[in-house]
């Protein structure tokens, strides 16, 4: 197979993949809502590059209009549930300033109650999940957490999925150039005489390599 | 208790499966562990977002944060900027709520919105060991692996030296630490009104669920919330500790451990 046909097979099965799970995404908070019988039910995604909080999935109030509103990430609720990477409830967003009332108006809706949780991977939060205005039930409030527990495990896998195959379409439509540069190292390195030069290169890509795969993540 | 949730959580409807064996030792009561106490002389610490001189609060005995400097270097400073998202005040005031005469120390090392990272937590957590404070309440976990040998290797530092650390489990069912190492004292939540109710889980690593549900604690500015969450479980059973450290200034860490679970009350003689 040549680099281009292996190219547009890469490609094809990526743009395949991204409605897929896009799909995913809007069939968890579809059940998350249904399970919980609530009015709405979302996953935001936290794009980094802006630094805002993307609606990737809505059920419910809002459904129709908006998934693609972007909002700055320390808004609100989910903003906390983003930073701290802990869930929240709140029974009364009225008495809890963690609520913000403007974040609320501009999507249009304003809810009595909510639960978040952060789509972990690892100490990274890539998301968060809200479930809005569900009946409260007294005693029931920490088998829910569990169970929205469950399902933002379940959509931080979905959001991980979605997030890789968007970047290795950018890589593959040439709007990023991380793969050439890696290729360009390779090449060098493949080029270098033998000897001590090559250890010492390797030995740099080495530690680059660890640099660039640790985190800062609590 | 449903098979396929983690044990992180004690709703009521599960009580009856957690029963302990009736053939559990006894022989103490509550009134020998911390009746009369008030806490008096126990240094307790609050590795946090910060505390507030707030008069729900009262007295901060000594405040440090730890912080990054410009050469890169983590520090700890004197901090007087008081908590910055909350959560440490709400904590603070749990074991203030319990314990009226303990001490207050506070060790900052979460920000606005509660973010943080790893390092900070171990080098809180260091500090608070040098400082040999006799309750460390960590109601922060990280899900690092990076960090979880260095934190594995500054709770059995606290174990051995009688600072009892007592830390919150993740509310999500994720692997973190340090609630999970065998040398904290970790602390789920249940749905109880009751202050100085807590129950011994029959399936560790979470070995205690302190009250959690519903907790009306101080927030910034003179707020009170309402809140939920194993982060306000942990400074329960904290207060408690410091109840009990303070009319038995020697009992070590595994002793202060053996006798909350004895004094449980999912324990049958403690009905």
């Amino acid at each position: 197979m040549t680099d281009q046909s292996l190219q547009a097979a890469v490609a094809a099965g990526v743009m395949a993949a991204e409605p897929e799970q896009r799909a995913l995404l809007a069939s968890i908070v579809t059940v998350a809502r249904s399970i919980f019988h609530a009015k709405a039910a979302s996953v935001f995604l936290y794009d980094e590059e802006t630094d805002e909080l993307v609606f990737e999935a809505v059920s419910g109030e809002g459904e129709q209009s908006l998934v693609g509103t972007r909002l700055p990430s320390g808004t609100g609720v989910a903003g906390w549930v983003l930073t701290s990477r802990q869930p929240l409830v709140i029974d009364d967003t009225s008495k809890d300033s963690r609520h913000s009332v403007e974040t609320a108006k501009r999507t249009g809706f304003l809810p009595e109650n909510l639960m978040c949780a952060p789509l972990l991977d690892a100490d990274r939060a890539l998301g968060v999940i809200q479930i809005l205005d569900r009946p409260l039930r007294p005693g029931a409030v920490l088998a829910e957490v569990d169970l929205l527990g469950q399902f933002a495990n379940q959509a931080a896998l979905a959001l991980l999925q979605l997030q890789r195959a968007r970047r290795v379409q950018r890589v593959l439509a040439g709007e990023s150039d991380e793969v050439q540069v890696v290729a360009r190292l390779a090449e060098s390195l493949a080029r270098a005489a033998p000897g001590s030069a090559v250890e010492q290169r390797v030995a740099l890509l080495d530690a680059l390599s660890n640099v660039l795969r640790g985190d800062d993540a609590r | 208790m449903s098979e396929d949730l983690p044990a992180w959580s004690l709703p009521a409807e599960a009580l009856a499966d957690s029963r302990l064996a009736p053939d559990w030792p006894a022989g103490v009561t509550r009134e020998w562990a911390f009746g009369g106490s008030t806490g008096a002389g126990v240094r307790v610490c609050v590795i946090d977002s910060g505390v507030d001189a707030d008069p729900r609060i009262g007295a901060v005995q000594s405040a440090v944060v730890v912080e990054r400097g410009e050469d890169g270097v983590l520090h700890v400073e004197p901090d007087d900027r008081g908590d910055l998202c909350g959560h440490g005040n709400a904590c603070a005031g749990i074991i203030r709520a319990l314990a009226p005469e303990c001490e207050i120390h506070s060790v900052r090392v979460l920000g606005a919105g509660f973010s943080g990272n790893g390092a900070l937590l171990v080098e809180g957590l260091r500090h608070a060991l040098r400082e040999r404070y006799d309750v460390v309440n960590l109601s922060l976990s990280t899900a690092s692996e990076e960090w979880r040998a260095g934190l594995h290797e500054l709770t059995d530092k606290g174990f051995f030296q009688r600072s009892l650390i007592v830390a919150s489990a993740h509310n999500m069912p994720v692997e973190s630490f340090p609630w999970q190492f065998a040398s904290v004292i970790s602390v789920g939540s249940h749905d109880q009104p009751d202050a100085m109710t807590w129950y011994a889980n029959p399936e560790p690593p979470v070995d205690l669920f302190g009250r959690g549900v519903d907790v009306e604690v101080a927030w910034l500015a003179g707020e009170t919330i309402t809140a939920t969450g194993n982060s306000f479980a942990a400074p329960h059973i904290s207060g408690i500790c410091a109840l009990i450290r303070s009319k038995h200034p020697t009992l070590a860490p595994a002793g202060v451990k053996h006798l909350l679970m004895l004094l449980a009350d999912n324990v049958e003689e403690n009905d």
